[in-house]
């Protein structure tokens, strides 16, 4: 292998050249983005069958599952959504922004084969020992619970064949630099999956160093880990490896804004600066679940839990800038320029890939990211930890952001990289909105059920007999929420299976459009690269955001101060 | 250009909106790392994580030495066959009170005067539990191995439930408990 070259230019290399984009793609690395995309679809339709399961108990009125399904399922749901199918779908990301963007071949087919089937094993088993009742712990599985060794194991052969997925990447950065397949800096797409890549890194090792000594404990083989170090260690996991699922978000939202708009960074150093916090700073996002536990103290809760100084959400809000900000100037430039507002209502909002994207940035940014930062502070999460707040909030960022943003790439991935048309494009055009709708609806029902003080993970709330009618409709919010979304998901799972099979073969041809801006007469692309003041609506946008975060962050510790002095 | 290697120089300071927005979420994150701090001196909610480690055997003995010399009463939950009867025990003003998380019950309850101070010792004695209590939606985390102590001082009247709000198994969702303010 080291004697061909990596430069997909060079000939004899296997790759063809896309009829749509004109860029080089490696016959390696499509058959592997392939087989990690449509493994990880699996994976979420599984985890939402379990979605739709879970909200149907939920909704006190219907009360769907037994006792112990509810449970499992529940611990089901975690793992295929959080890890499977964002694990699946991210590697799938990675090969892809390592190759085509780079002009690279995929370092590895060997190695490739290797990561795909030890997280396929690796997966399957959980699946299977959770189903079969072994292993009713939570995604979580906080000491001393304890599952049977085979949930443990299937969790590390994920955590291998991904790290093994990241290595092949990091060598096809190698090579592609080593065999001059690309001259300059790499593309921001590229850089953004590098800083997902690295954070995976500490995170799968978190990851090792949990999962190992509890493995070798359900073994029998060593002592019962401290419960309070398994919680930090393990959220050293759980939270970092959240994100790795920004990291590669905000790489599709500039993905997706550029080939759907042309738009482009509006500042490359700065955004590539908001990059490099989250690889910075992330990594002490573990505390956010430690904030009301014994044995950790106020100092050291307050100093990670602001990562010093906000640094990491300092850099979403940096992208929450720009991305809008390089639609608004590639808008403008096409010519779309009247009022404040001109380049909104003039945006291709029938593309399912841009709508998506769209809808992502929004309901990250205004729901999860607000909700997120409030619920991590120290002392307010006195008043949410455990509620259904909290999967209020990550609800809205991992499913309403990333999920639906990896959704939205998907309309782009399966005519580019499977080269086939989608069936059913109305359908399509929809299947976005809906799913917004869906997950805003959930998301707002457990929010506002959390903050009447229903707990997360509950089967049951009228056991306690202190929850009154308002909290049981929210949970009929939740419910109704859920059940939109789980339509759009099988929609969405239904479009992609369907044209795998029945979409037409685009071979040497252009993909379909599914909708872009034409430039009007007399515009240059480019025109406004150097003025600094052509954002006013981003300005606007993020001045509205900002106003929004103000007045939910003071409303919580008003809402703190009413509760009893604690210390 | 975002899908194309860069070959132009790209390194350039903000200017314009661009600064001005990143001035606007800088200031924010400094006056949110601020409030924490602040909080501590001047706000009354606060968790300091005051902590001790304890076997669990140990912590029970210490309970039930608690209930044995300040015992009030018994409390039988109504419809509740999992919980049945649990004492009521009412700690010294400004003085200690020992609460258990087990599956499936919080014990004992307890009986608090208003505006006084009292060092709540919690811990849990098999899994891990969630100290949940309503309808006020105060949470704190309860770990075996672990005397987590929260100096709490009750400024309502009336009858409060603790909910567990961490998964303990089959019962987690029945298991409660209770305090009286008075």
């Amino acid at each position: 292998m080291s004697t061909t070259s990596h430069n997909l230019a060079a000939p004899g290399t296997p790759g063809r050249v896309c009829g749509t984009t004109g860029l080089h793609v490696c016959f390696d690395a499509q058959r592997f983005i392939k087989l990690n995309a449509v493994s990880g679809i699996v994976f979420l339709l599984l985890g939402g069958i379990a979605a739709l399961l879970l909200a149907l108990t939920r909704w006190q009125t219907v009360h769907l599952l037994p006792v112990d399904w509810f449970y499992r399922i529940l611990t089901f749901h975690g793992l295929n959504m959080l890890i499977f199918w964002i694990l699946f779908f991210e590697v799938a990301i990675l090969y892809f922004a390592c190759t085509t963007p780079l002009n690279a071949r995929l370092y590895s087919k060997k190695v490739a084969w290797l990561s795909f089937a030890l997280m396929l094993v690796g997966a399957l088993m959980t699946d299977y020992i959770i189903l079969k009742g072994q292993a009713d712990v939570m995604m979580t599985s906080y000491l001393p619970l304890l599952a049977h060794p085979v949930f443990y194991l299937g969790i590390i052969l994920v955590a291998v064949g991904t790290l093994i997925g990241v290595f092949n990447f990091f060598a096809t950065l190698y090579v592609a630099k080593r065999d001059k397949a690309y001259t300059g800096s790499m593309p921001i797409v590229t850089f953004g999956a590098l800083a997902a890549a690295i954070i995976a890194v500490v995170t799968l090792l978190h990851g090792a160093v949990v999962m190992i000594p509890t493995f070798t404990y359900s073994m029998g083989w060593t002592a019962e880990p401290d419960p309070i170090w398994y919680r930090l260690i393990w959220w050293g996991l759980g939270h970092q490896s959240q994100q790795v699922n920004v990291c590669a978000m905000v790489s599709v939202w500039y993905l997706l804004t550029h080939i759907v708009l042309g738009s482009r960074p509006i500042n490359e150093a700065v955004c590539r600066s908001a990059f490099v916090l989250y690889i910075l700073f992330i990594n002490l996002a573990s505390a956010h679940h430690l904030l009301v536990d014994p044995a950790v103290g106020a100092t050291w809760k307050i100093w990670n839990t602001s990562y010093a100084m906000y640094l990491a959400v300092l850099a979403s809000m940096v992208h929450g800038f720009t991305v809008p900000a390089g639609v608004e100037v590639a808008m403008r430039e096409k010519g779309y320029t009247s009022g404040i507002f001109g380049w909104v209502t003039a945006l291709p909002w029938k593309n399912p890939a841009f709508s998506g994207t769209a809808l992502s940035v929004v309901i990250f940014g205004f729901l999860g990211g607000i909700t997120g930062v409030t619920l991590g502070t120290q002392q307010i999460n006195i008043i949410a930890h455990n509620t259904l707040r909290i999967p209020g909030h990550f609800h809205v960022t991992v499913v309403g952001g990333t999920t639906l943003a990896f959704m939205a790439l998907a309309y782009y991935v399966i005519p580019l990289i499977f080269q086939r048309d989608f069936i059913w494009r109305g359908l399509a055009r929809v299947q976005p909105w809906l799913f917004g709708l869906g997950i805003t609806l959930l998301a707002f029902g457990m929010s506002f059920a959390g903050s009447m003080g229903v707990s997360r993970r509950s089967y049951d709330i009228d056991a306690q007999g202190v929850y009154g009618p308002a909290a049981h409709l929210w949970l009929g919010v939740l419910g109704i929420g859920g059940v939109l979304a789980f339509l759009s998901l099988l929609i969405f799972v239904v479009l992609c299976v369907g044209t795998l099979f029945f979409g037409q073969k685009i071979e040497g041809r252009p993909m379909a459009d599914w909708g872009t801006p034409r430039a009007l007469a007399g515009t240059t692309p480019g025109s406004l690269a150097h003025d600094h003041y052509a954002t006013k609506g981003t300005m606007v946008l993020t001045l509205v955001f900002l106003a929004c975060f103000v007045v939910y962050y003071f409303a919580n510790w008003k809402a703190l101060a009413d509760v009893w002095p604690v210390r | 250009m975002s899908l194309r290697p860069l070959t132009a120089p790209w390194f350039h300071g903000p200017a314009g909106h661009e600064k001005i927005w990143l001035g606007c979420a800088i200031l924010w994150c400094f006056v949110m790392s601020l409030m924490m701090p602040y909080w501590h001196f001047r706000g009354k909610q606060n968790s300091t994580g005051e902590a001790y480690t304890v076997k669990p055997a140990d912590f029970l003995a210490r309970t039930e030495k608690f209930v044995a010399a300040n015992r009030v009463g018994t409390y039988k939950h109504p419809g509740n066959a999992l919980l049945g009867e649990v004492p009521v025990v009412e700690p010294p003003p400004g003085g200690d009170a020992y609460l258990i998380g087990r599956m499936w019950q919080w014990y004992p309850a307890l009986r608090l005067r208003q505006g006084e101070t009292y060092r709540i010792h919690l811990s849990a004695l098999d899994l891990q539990h969630g100290f949940s209590l309503q309808p006020l939606n105060m949470n704190f985390q309860a770990v075996p191995g672990y005397d987590h102590v929260l100096t709490l001082t009750p400024t309502s009247k009336g009858e409060f439930t603790i909910v567990c709000n961490e998964f303990c198994g089959i019962g987690h969702s029945s298991m409660t408990g209770k305090i009286f303010v008075e």
